[in-house]
């Protein structure tokens, strides 16, 4: 592939240069370098150098506010993608967060001789089941764990509010014990083969196990498995849920009621659960069923929300910091307590600008953060 | 079929364990040539990143070593490699690598012996478990 077939695939002649793009991206708005209409610019007159060897590429949120402002619908955030993956062939890997480590993981898991111990943490406490039709993700929160121990952030209890939660509806999940990383982070990094590897392999596990249904409690691996998986031929052949769409059906359906949680909350739209696949009602239909709670909009939400500042772990710096501190202030004005978002990533990074090091301590807003399953689990059971 | 020759990455830290390694040849100890070793200015400064890299391009086994924790040039190197190292260890627990082919010493600079016993220790394990769990990603295979 190179860039003229991008520029085909992606229809990204059809660029007027009105610069709508780089006016609502969040990361243009405060770092001076960064342009998606100057990145347009430089595919469409073949400077292929400058665009592939730019360390900015790896920028990009790929959060798809610029692809929604669009007049002329060209998808950016896929141009950026797939100009990555060009960037890799030519051995340019991005500046990436946490050194690139989490990318390396998914790399590692494309061995097929590991034995993965992924499921230690799960205690009698849960009930699972090999012959459920329904099959819960766990996704990377295990590897999460240690990774984040020193931001107080444990990805695992998402997961095991995710099992409470299914549990105390009468479900029994299975959990796949070699399940490997979905290829989310790899895929928007560029490394095609590392992602078709990973997807074959969780494509074939699912098939042998026959579930009809699979639950997600993160955004990302459920865009890529309903999105990503299909377009690269890897078919799962069974039904896709985010936790939050599977509690908001169970609410319309089954008259599901809650406990009260007295507590003011705003939500924060992840971009792959929001503009990825416009699943904006499910979680709001889930707060607002619970009694007690008081829920506020930030300024900027469901289509315009604002990214948490990284994705796929691709280039995190100060401007991502500024991101998350804006953000954060914006949930704050709202005079909530808690901001309640349903990744696991939108969490890692408010938590980390919370607790940064950095000179700009002192004037970061403090705001419990929570995500959606844990406030449900919460409002469940005795 | 010859007998199974692990390879090592050894991240040493510059004023204690690659000096004990220069002591170790320069006092002509014998240790198994298995181990490549990459000078760091400080234990401190070993990034996860590099240890899964290495893990990455086919080593059986990584060794992390430096000063001890009083000794170390920059205060509180080793704290923070003991810190990274116990993060890391759990990370590699999940991802199934067996716990002994990750390795943290100590090694001050007169220790030359010592470095010589750990070398020939670590060998010994790698070889009871053979090659690691990644090592099909290996591009190339290198003579050891």
């Amino acid at each position: 592939m190179n860039l003229e077939d991008i520029i085909q695939e992606t229809k990204t002649y059809y660029c007027l240069e009105c610069g709508k793009c780089t006016s609502v991206c969040p990361v243009a708005k405060y770092d001076p370098s960064f342009s998606p209409r100057a990145i347009i610019e430089d595919a469409l007159l073949g400077f292929e150098d400058e665009l592939i060897f730019n360390q900015k590429l790896f920028s990009c949120l790929t959060c798809y506010t610029c692809q929604q402002r669009c007049p002329c619908d060209v998808d950016f955030p896929v141009f950026i993608r797939k100009a990555r993956a060009i960037a890799q062939n030519n051995g340019q890997h991005g500046i990436c967060a946490h050194s690139g480590q989490l990318q390396s993981l998914a790399r590692l898991m494309t061995s097929p001789d590991i034995k993965q111990r992924r499921l230690e943490w799960l205690s009698d406490k849960y009930r699972t089941s090999n012959d459920s039709d329904v099959l819960f993700w766990v996704g990377c929160a295990p590897y999460f764990e240690p990774i984040f121990e020193d931001i107080e952030f444990r990805a695992l209890d998402i997961t095991e509010a995710s099992l409470k939660i299914l549990n105390l509806l009468g479900i029994e999940p299975r959990l796949l014990p070699n399940e490997k990383c979905c290829g989310h982070d790899v895929l928007w990094t560029g490394d095609i083969e590392t992602f078709k590897t990973l997807a074959e392999h969780n494509a074939a596990q699912i098939k042998e196990v026959g579930v009809k249904k699979i639950i997600f409690s993160c955004p990302e691996g459920y865009r890529t498995f309903k999105l990503d998986y299909p377009n690269f031929g890897f078919d799962v052949g069974c039904e896709l849920q985010h936790i939050s769409e599977f509690l908001a059906e169970r609410i319309e359906k089954d008259g599901l009621k809650f406990n009260e949680v007295k507590k003011k909350v705003t939500y924060q739209d992840p971009c792959r659960l929001g503009r990825h696949l416009g699943v904006y009602d499910a979680p709001r239909k889930v707060l607002e069923s619970i009694p007690g709670i008081e829920f506020v909009e930030m300024q900027y939400n469901r289509l315009d929300s604002i990214c948490c500042g990284t994705s796929a772990w691709t280039n995190c710096d100060s401007y991502s910091n500024i991101i998350r501190t804006q953000r954060l202030s914006e949930a704050t004005l709202t005079g909530a307590e808690t901001i309640i978002t349903s990744c696991p990533k939108c969490q890692t990074h408010f938590r980390c600008a919370m607790v940064d090091k950095g000179e700009e301590k002192r004037a970061m807003p403090s705001i419990e953060i929570m995500d959606l399953a844990n406030l449900v689990a919460s409002a469940m059971g005795d | 079929m010859d007998e199974f020759e692990p390879q090592i990455i050894a991240f040493c830290c510059n004023w204690c364990t690659y000096a004990a390694a220069d002591l170790a040849g320069t006092s002509r100890v014998h240790y198994p040539a298995n181990v490549r070793i990459v000078r760091l200015m400080c234990s401190g400064m070993v990034d996860p990143m590099y240890v899964l890299k290495a893990f990455e391009g086919g080593a059986d086994g990584v060794l992390v070593a430096g000063c001890h924790l009083v000794d170390c040039h920059y205060i509180d190197g080793p704290e923070k490699c003991d810190a990274m190292f116990a993060k890391l260890s759990k990370m590699m627990h999940v991802l199934g690598l067996e716990d002994e082919r990750l390795r943290r010493e100590m090694i001050s600079t007169s220790e030359g012996t010592v470095f010589a016993r750990v070398v020939k220790e670590f060998v010994d394990q790698l070889k009871k478990l053979g090659p690691s769990p990644f090592s099909s990603l290996r591009k190339e295979k290198v003579a050891v």
